[in-house]
């Protein structure tokens, strides 16, 4: 089927309130090009379950796109527009398995040697999008705080090699009830300015003792949920015919209910089941499912303070021993784990910078129970070294 | 009377006829980024390749991928000079004829004088295109150590961690198929018995390890003339541990290194041979909001696209660096003038900075 051929009947499987915003759209959704229209409803086919300010930013998207005149709303996609689909690609059901066809149309536009047109006209798309659209702003500068090294004792090497050179280094912090103290400052902004999934703690291992204000997501917390994937990539890759990508396509149509997960919060739920089922190596290796939780934070529910706390991973092992999801006797590796947490550190530092409001957001990188930490923000010069000591709390009152 | 029976002796003729140039080509690790590597802040990580080798070699610091970055259907694409587009998950062979099949028909060598060491079970036809011109029986033969370590064990604990996959197919069973052959394998080519692949297989770390072993053992015992190793630990990358990643790429130094040595050392290589060493690909850019940088090769953005080679040895400068930028299907036609051979479907041009 072609864009121009849509019907609101077309959207009858669509969850309530996305059946009423794409068929309210309708109109405009004829008129997209199919090498896209699909990546847009990717993003409103679960819209009942996305975070606020996603939601916020598709009806910005959709509103913008139905204000265009016929030709305008063509420039804007002329480039998409260009890019070659094949007739098995448009008999697809991208409308009810939009991800699908856009996993599909990723492996074509390889394949024909279309991948870098398309990523150009993506781009031109995007940046028409962003000139148009005014970006939603925090309501007060974001906040970011990611904590490494936990088990680490004695360590030589410099650390936060990466950051040091856009904020503060501290060598002397203090570091007995460093992580309290950075709980106690996440979750004081997250009474001083409720948010729906506003501020988030994320613990690669075991979350601590903290506040049901914070939005919270753990690796220890997924245990049951990893474990029963585990058991499901398993049995399904015994099946014949099955590959990886078939595998993929499974375990994207997964529900927070086959993993036995029910925290009561669907919205979250799901969240979960995407950083289990769309992450690779999340359900494996705790440093890759903290940095990749903290990315997908970042990047959909836009926090105004997230702390991430990395957590040792286990040694690295055949990977069908990985996948057994076999818990006896598990090996850690804290040093490879803090090496891992400081390149989370940078990505994080790095996607923070990327949403709206950077001049003004924050961002703390602590090595846990030492002295080491770097400071990035407003009232942080960059480059600097000091050796004063402090508290990890007054340091993060000097960075705004 | 002397002088004329000495030019007629055997011996002197033996002496006097130069050795066959021979070629080793090592595919550097399953994607590895410059900054990782020969930026400077990468330095650290390949200090054999910085030390020994970059010294005696050519350097390119600019090839770049144009075609499909996933590792199967990359490297056939370097073997074979055209950017193949078969499925990178399914185990087929390249469309187009690989170098390894033009050497053997145009210059009528044996089967036995082109192999390639590949890690991974999706690599296993590699070695020969279903082109119509060639047909089959006409290309390189495959050894894949992990189904010669997976027949002499049956399977062993001890082994496992040599037999990890990649993890961009994790769930790939090898096809064992009894083991017979690979048993024969081990014994006519590489001369090895069961007993003595398992105790050394002991003494080893990882797969590329494995590899390496082989390897060196295939240059012993045939000593082919075109010999293509690919190496697949670097791409522990896809599982996210960044310690990880960049523990395949010191491991993947060290053992280049070591194959240097090797074809230093081992009398019918030494003097007569270049090796190539390049990676299939780089890794997404951290700058790219579309990837997870390091993580994977799915942006097709410029870091992932581009990447280097050195070559060193027989015919090659020492100490030459070239920042004009070369395509990954120009090295079969290269090899092609080094070795005498025609690519006649290669899409690539000759590297005349190497002949």
């Amino acid at each position: 089927m072609r864009p121009p051929e849509l019907k609101p009947e077309h959207f009858n499987g669509y969850l309530p309130e996305a059946r009423k915003l794409v068929v309210g759209y309708i109109g405009t959704l004829r008129r997209l090009p199919l090498s896209f229209l699909p990546s847009l409803l990717r993003e409103v086919v679960d819209y009942d379950f996305r975070f606020p300010v996603e939601r916020r930013a598709v009806e910005r998207e959709l509103a913008t796109l139905s204000s265009l005149s016929a030709d305008a709303l063509d420039m804007w996609c002329k480039e998409l527009a260009q890019i070659q689909i094949s007739p098995k690609l448009e008999s697809f059901d991208w409308i009810n398995a939009p991800a699908q066809f856009v996993e599909q149309l990723s492996a074509y536009l390889w394949t024909t040697h279309q991948l870098d047109a398309f990523r150009e006209a993506a781009v031109q798309y995007s940046s028409r999008l962003q000139a148009a659209v005014s970006a939603e702003q925090p309501p007060v500068p974001r906040l970011g705080i990611t904590v490494v090294g936990q088990g680490v004792g004695v360590y030589e090497e410099a650390v936060f090699r990466k950051l040091r050179p856009h904020g503060a280094y501290f060598s002397r912090i203090k570091p007995d009830g460093g992580l309290e103290q950075l709980l106690n400052v996440v979750t004081a902004r997250a009474k001083a300015h409720p948010v729906a999934y506003g501020h988030w703690y994320v613990d690669g291992g075991k979350a601590v003792a903290h506040d049901s204000v914070l939005t919270c997501v753990s690796y220890d917390g997924l245990e049951p949920a990893r474990a029963t994937l585990l058991r499901s990539i398993r049995s399904e890759t015994e099946r014949p015919g099955m590959g990886p990508e078939a595998l993929r396509s499974l375990m994207a149509r997964l529900r927070p209910s086959d993993l036995g997960l029910g925290t009561g919060d669907e919205v979250l739920d799901r969240f979960q089941v995407k950083i289990l089922t769309e992450g690779s190596g999340t359900q494996i290796f705790s440093t890759t499912f903290a940095q990749w939780t903290a990315r997908e934070v970042l990047r959909r529910a836009q926090p105004v303070t997230m702390l991430v706390r990395f957590a040792p991973r286990q040694r690295q092992k055949p990977m069908n021993e990985l996948l057994s999801g076999n818990s006896d006797h598990v090996d850690f590796d804290p040093v490879g784990s803090l090496v891992d947490g400081e390149m989370g550190a940078y990505y994080n530092w790095l996607n923070q910078e990327r949403l709206p409001g950077a001049e003004e957001s924050s961002f703390l990188v602590w090595f846990e129970n030492h002295g080491d930490a770097v400071a990035v923000g407003p009232g942080m010069a960059r480059g600097t070294v000091s050796s004063t000591a402090a508290d990890i709390g007054q340091v993060i009152s000097w960075m705004s | 009377m002397g002088g004329t029976l000495l030019r007629s002796s055997g011996l002197v003729r033996a002496a006097t006829v130069p050795k066959r140039k021979k070629v080793v080509v090592i595919t550097f690790g399953g994607g590895a980024r410059d900054q990782e590597t020969f930026a400077a802040e990468g330095q650290e990580n390949i200090p054999h390749l910085m030390k020994d080798l970059i010294p005696q070699s050519t350097f390119f610091t600019q090839v770049v991928n144009r075609g499909i970055l996933g590792h199967y259907v990359a490297t056939a694409s370097l073997a074979t000079g055209v950017y193949e587009t078969v499925n990178n998950f399914a185990s087929l062979p390249p469309e187009h004829p690989t170098a390894f099949e033009y050497f053997r028909k145009d210059l009528k060598r044996p089967a036995s004088d082109a192999w390639v060491v590949a890690p991974s079970n999706g690599f296993n036809r590699i070695g020969e295109s279903n082109h119509r011109s060639y047909g089959s029986g006409l290309g390189a033969r495959v050894l894949l150590p992990k189904h010669l370590l997976t027949a002499a064990t049956s399977g062993g604990r001890d082994f496992e961690h040599l037999l990890r996959d990649n993890y961009e197919t994790p769930f790939y069973a090898p096809e064992l198929g009894g083991g017979e052959i690979e048993l024969e394998q081990l014994e006519q080519i590489l001369k090895l018995s069961v007993d003595e692949f398992k105790k050394k297989a002991l003494t080893l770390s990882s797969p590329d390890e494995l590899s390496v072993y082989i390897a060196r053992q295939l240059m012993k015992q045939m000593a082919p003339s075109i010999l293509w190793i690919t190496m697949h630990d670097i791409d522990i990358a896809h599982a996210g541990a960044y310690s990880l990643y960049i523990e395949g790429i010191r491991r993947t130094d060290r053992l280049c290194a070591d194959l240097w040595k090797t074809i230093q050392s081992e009398p019918e290589y030494a003097g007569n041979t270049t090796l190539f060493i390049l990676p299939d690909f780089g890794r997404d850019s951290d700058d790219d909001s579309g990837g997870n940088g390091f993580q994977h090769h799915r942006t097709g953005d410029a870091l992932s696209r581009t990447t280097w080679m050195m070559a060193m040895g027989a015919g090659v400068r020492e100490g030459a660096v070239f920042d004009r930028p070369v395509e990954t299907i120009d090295l079969v036609p290269t090899l092609g003038s080094m070795l005498g051979f025609t690519a006649s479907f290669a899409r690539g041009k000759p590297m005349a900075e190497l002949l």
